[in-house]
C-alpha cells in the first residue's frame, strides 16, 4: 500500500516535472559522472578503460548534443558504498551531474541508484552482476545495461545440460552472490533434466583451491561449475589446469568470467571453459572496427562492460537529442521506446524494470592451437535469444512491474 | 639583593602559567568550534559529516591506544555492529525515531565490546591485538552470512527520519549540526574521561602496568571499562554514519577499516585529544582527493608510504609534532 502510494506520487511528480522541464537541457550542459573501481579488484573489467570508452562515445557524438556541451567527470568508487554515495550526492547536489555511468560493485550500484531515485537523476549500470539490481532493488531511475547473473547461470547451465553434461558439481563462493548463483544454476540444471550431485562452499576469498578441485575430480561429475567471481575464479581455474581437470574428461564451467580474466589466465590454463558473455569483440566487422579503435586508445581489447559503457552512452545522448531534454524520466522513457541496434546489441530493448535485454552468447575458450593471438580467446558456440536469456517479467519482484 | 623565592611564589606562578595555558587551550577550542559551525557554508556537508564520523571513531580508538596503551586491531567490528543495528532497526521499524535507532546501535556495540574485552584483556601486546583481530573477523563472517545485512550488497535505503520527531534530517544542514553535536558530545566525554582520576589510572597503566597493579588498582577492571567505552563510542560513530549515508556496508566490518583507524590515530598523534580528529580529516580528505585525480590507482600505496614515514620520522603525529614545536619555540 505504501509503495503503491509512493509510486503514485512519484509518477505524478515526474509527470509534473516532465511538463515543466520539457525542451530544456539543464544549464545547457549534459554532465556525465563515471564512477567505477579504478584501483581495486574490478579495475580491469571496467576501470580507467571504461572511462576511455565513455570518452570515445562523447567524442563520437561530437562533444555536443543539441548545442549543449557534454562534460565528463570521474571518480574511484574504492568498491565502497560509503565513498560512492558521498561522491554521487555531491555530484548531483553541487555539480549538476545528470547521469552516472560505470557502476561495478553491486553494493555500489544499489546505493547509488537509491540516491539517484531520491534526487531524480539517471544511472546506467554497466559493470554489476547482481540480478537484484532490476529485481527487488529496481528504481525508476536506473538502467542495467550489459548482463546479470540470471543469463550467466541460465545460458551456461542450460546449454551444457543440453549437450549432455547431466551431473553437476558446484563450487560456490560462500557469500550472498555465490549462494544466489548456486541456486540459479541448480534450478536450471534440474529443469533441464540434469542433477546436482554435490555442492561445495569455499570461503571468500580463497587463495588455494587444491583440496576443492581434488574433491571436484573425486565426485565424478560431468561438469564442474564455479559459482564465484574475480580472483577466486581465476585461482580455481589455474588449479584445475594444474590438476588436469578438463583433460580428464570433466567440463569446467565458469559462471562469471571476463575477457580480461581469460587474457590474464592464458589459453593454456583456460582452454575449453564454457561461459556466457553479453558481447565479444571478434563477432563481426562492426565489433572488430570499434575494438580496433579501443585497442589503439587503451592498448587492450574491450570487455563486454567497456562495449556496454560506449553503447549505453551513445543511446543516452541520442535520447537527449530526440527529446531535447536531460530530465531523467523523459530520457529514460525515450530510451525505453527506442530499440537498440548498434555494435553492442541487436534488437536490444529496455524493459520497465530497467533491464536492458539483448542476445547473449555462449562462448568457449579456444585451445592454444586455435588461438591466433593473445586476444583471440573465444569461439561463440551459440546465440542465446534475449527472451530466453533474461529473467522474464512474470517472475519479477520489481514494484514497477508488479505494481504494488 | 633579590629576595629569596618562597614556595608559595612558585606555586603562584605555576598556577598562573597553568591558567594561561588553559586560556590558550580554551581559545583554540573556541576557534575550532566556530570553524566547525561555519564549515558547511564552504565545504560539502556530507563530506564533512563523513570526516566527523571517522573522527569520532578515531577518538574512541585513541581512548584505548593513546591513553590506555592497548592496540586493538578489531575496532571495525564495533563500527559495523553499530551501523548494522541502527540500519536494520530504522529500516525495519519505520515508526522508530532516529535517536532511538542510534542509541540501540551504540548499545549493541557496547555489549559486543564487553564480550571482546572479557576475552582480550587477559593478554597483552601482540596477543591482545591478534585476539581482537580474530574476534573482529568472526563478527565480519557473521555479517557476511547473515540475511538481514544483505551480505556483500549491504543494507540500503535506511531512512534518515526525524530527530525528536520534528527535525527533518533529510535536510543536509540539519543532519550536519546533529552529527556535529554527537561528535562534540563524544569528544567532550573522552576529554572528561581522560582528565578524570579514572583517566589518570588509565595513563598509569599505559606507562607501567606492573607498578599500577602494585599500587593496588584492579588493572583488568580499568582496562575492561576503557575497552567497553571505546567500543560504545565507535558504535555510536557507526550508527551515525549509517544515518548520514542511509546505508550500512561490509566495508565497515573489514579488517581494512581497523587498520585505517590506526593510521588516522598515529598520523594525527596518539595520546593527544585533537590528534585523531586531525588524522581522520587528513586521511578522509586524502582518499577523496586521490580518487578524483589520475593518481586514483595509487591511493593505497600513498597511504602506505605516509604511514611508514609517520612511524619512522614523526612518531608523535601531526598534533604531537606541532605541540613539540610550540613548546620549543614559543614556550
Amino acid at each position: 500500500m505504501t509503495i503503491m502510494k509512493k509510486l503514485l506520487t512519484s509518477a505524478i511528480a515526474s509527470t509534473l516535472m516532465v511538463a515543466g522541464a520539457q525542451a530544456e537541457i539543464s544549464n545547457n550542459t549534459v554532465k556525465i559522472g563515471y564512477l567505477a573501481d579504478m584501483s581495486g579488484t574490478y579495475r580491469d573489467l571496467a576501470g580507467p578503460n571504461g572511462l576511455a570508452a565513455l570518452e570515445m562515445a562523447v567524442a563520437d557524438f561530437g562533444g555536443k548534443v543539441k548545442g549543449a556541451k557534454i562534460e565528463v567527470v570521474s571518480s574511484d568508487d574504492r568498491n565502497s558504498p560509503d565513498v560512492s554515495s558521498s561522491t554521487v550526492r555531491r555530484w548531483v547536489e553541487n555539480e549538476d551531474v545528470d547521469m552516472v555511468a560505470g557502476l561495478v560493485a553491486s553494493s555500489v550500484s544499489i546505493a547509488v541508484s537509491d540516491i539517484l531515485e531520491e534526487k531524480g537523476k539517471l544511472g546506467i549500470v554497466s559493470g554489476s552482476a547482481a540480478s537484484s539490481i532490476t529485481n527487488e532493488h529496481c528504481t525508476p531511475n536506473h538502467i542495467h545495461y550489459v548482463y546479470d547473473t540470471y543469463p550467466l547461470a541460465n545460458g551456461t547451465a542450460s546449454a551444457i545440460v543440453k549437450e549432455g553434461g547431466k551431473s553437476w558439481f558446484i563450487l560456490t563462493a560462500d557469500y550472498a552472490f555465490g549462494h544466489s548463483l548456486e541456486a540459479d544454476v541448480t534450478k536450471v540444471v534440474e529443469e533441464n533434466g540434469g542433477k546436482v550431485v554435490q555442492t561445495l562452499r569455499h570461503p571468500f576469498p580463497t587463495p588455494d583451491f587444491s583440496s576443492f578441485i581434488l574433491q571436484a575430480q573425486g565426485s565424478g561429475a560431468d561438469v564442474v561449475a564455479l559459482a564465484n567471481a574475480g580472483a577466486d575464479t581465476t585461482n580455481a581455474i589455474n588449479t584445475a589446469g594444474e590438476f588436469g581437470l578438463t583433460q580428464s574428461g570433466q567440463t569446467l564451467a565458469a559462471l562469471l568470467l571476463f575477457l580480461t580474466d581469460v587474457h590474464a589466465l592464458g589459453v593454456d590454463a583456460a582452454q575449453g571453459i564454457q561461459l556466457t558473455t553479453g558481447w565479444y569483440w571478434d563477432m563481426n566487422d562492426e565489433t572488430r572496427a570499434w575494438s580496433d579503435r579501443f585497442l589503439e586508445k587503451t592498448g587492450v581489447r574491450p570487455t563486454m562492460v567497456h562495449a556496454g559503457i560506449y553503447s549505453s552512452t551513445i543511446q543516452y545522448l541520442k535520447a537527449i537529442e530526440a527529446t531535447d531534454s536531460d530530465e531523467a524520466q523523459t530520457v529514460r522513457k525515450q530510451m525505453m521506446d527506442t530499440p537498440i541496434n548498434d555494435m553492442f546489441a541487436t534488437n536490444g530493448r529496455i524493459r520497465e524494470d530497467g533491464r536492458m535485454v539483448h542476445d547473449m552468447y555462449l562462448a568457449q575458450v579456444k585451445t592454444p592451437a586455435e588461438s591466433k593471438d593473445e586476444w583471440d580467446l573465444y569461439k561463440i558456440v551459440r546465440t542465446i535469444p534475449a527472451e530466453e536469456a533474461f529473467r522474464p517479467l512474470s517472475e519479477s519482484k520489481c514494484p514497477l512491474v508488479t505494481g504494488n | 639583593m633579590s629576595e629569596p623565592i618562597s614556595h608559595a611564589d612558585i606555586q603562584k606562578t605555576m598556577l598562573q602559567q597553568q591558567k594561561a595555558e588553559q586560556r590558550k587551550k580554551q581559545l583554540l577550542n573556541l576557534v575550532l568550534l566556530v570553524l566547525l559551525l561555519a564549515a558547511p557554508a564552504v565545504l560539502y556537508p556530507v563530506f564533512l559529516m563523513k570526516i566527523l564520523c571517522f573522527a569520532l571513531f578515531a577518538v574512541a580508538f585513541n581512548l584505548l591506544l593513546g591513553f590506555t596503551g592497548l592496540l586493538s586491531f578489531g575496532h571495525a567490528a564495533f563500527l559495523a555492529s553499530g551501523a548494522y543495528t541502527t540500519g536494520y532497526l530504522l529500516s525495519t521499524y519505520p515508526g522508530l525515531s532516529t535517536e532511538m535507532g542510534i542509541l540501540a546501535g551504540t548499545a549493541a556495540a557496547t555489549v559486543l565490546g564487553f564480550c571482546f574485552a572479557v576475552v582480550a584483556i587477559r593478554r597483552q601486546g601482540i596477543y591482545f591485538a591478534m585476539i581482537t583481530l580474530a574476534l573482529a573477523q568472526l563478527v565480519f563472517f557473521f555479517f557476511v552470512q547473515s540475511e538481514f545485512t544483505g551480505g556483500e550488497d549491504g543494507l540500503h535505503g535506511v531512512p534518515r527520519g526525524y530527530l525528536f520527531g520534528f527535525i527533518d534530517l533529510s535536510n543536509n544542514l540539519a543532519m550536519y549540526y546533529f552529527v556535529l553535536a554527537v561528535f562534540l558530545g563524544g569528544y567532550l566525554l573522552v576529554q572528561r574521561i581522560v582528565g578524570s582520576p579514572f583517566g589518570q589510572v588509565l595513563k598509569a597503566i599505559k606507562q607501567n602496568e606492573a607498578r599500577t597493579v602494585s599500587l593496588g588498582y584492579n588493572v583488568n577492571l580499568y582496562k575492561l571499562l576503557a575497552f567497553v567505552m571505546s567500543a560504545g563510542l565507535a558504535g555510536l560513530a557507526g550508527s551515525v554514519k549509517t544515518v548520514v549515508f542511509q546505508l550500512a556496508s561490509l566495508g565497515d566490518a573489514q579488517w581494512h577499516t581497523s587498520g585505517e583507524v590506526i593510521l588516522m590515530t598515529l598520523l594525527g598523534g596518539t595520546g593527544t585529544l585533537l590528534g585523531p580528529v586531525i588524522g581522520a580529516a587528513f586521511v578522509v580528505n586524502l582518499e577523496y582527493q586521490l580518487s578524483q585525480g589520475p593518481l586514483g590507482d595509487w591511493v593505497d600505496a600513498i597511504l602506505g608510504a605516509i604511514f611508514i614515514l609517520t612511524v619512522i620520522a614523526f612518531r608523535s603525529g601531526i598534533v604531537g609534532e606541532v605541540q613539540k614545536f610550540m613548546r620549543k619555540n614559543l614556550g
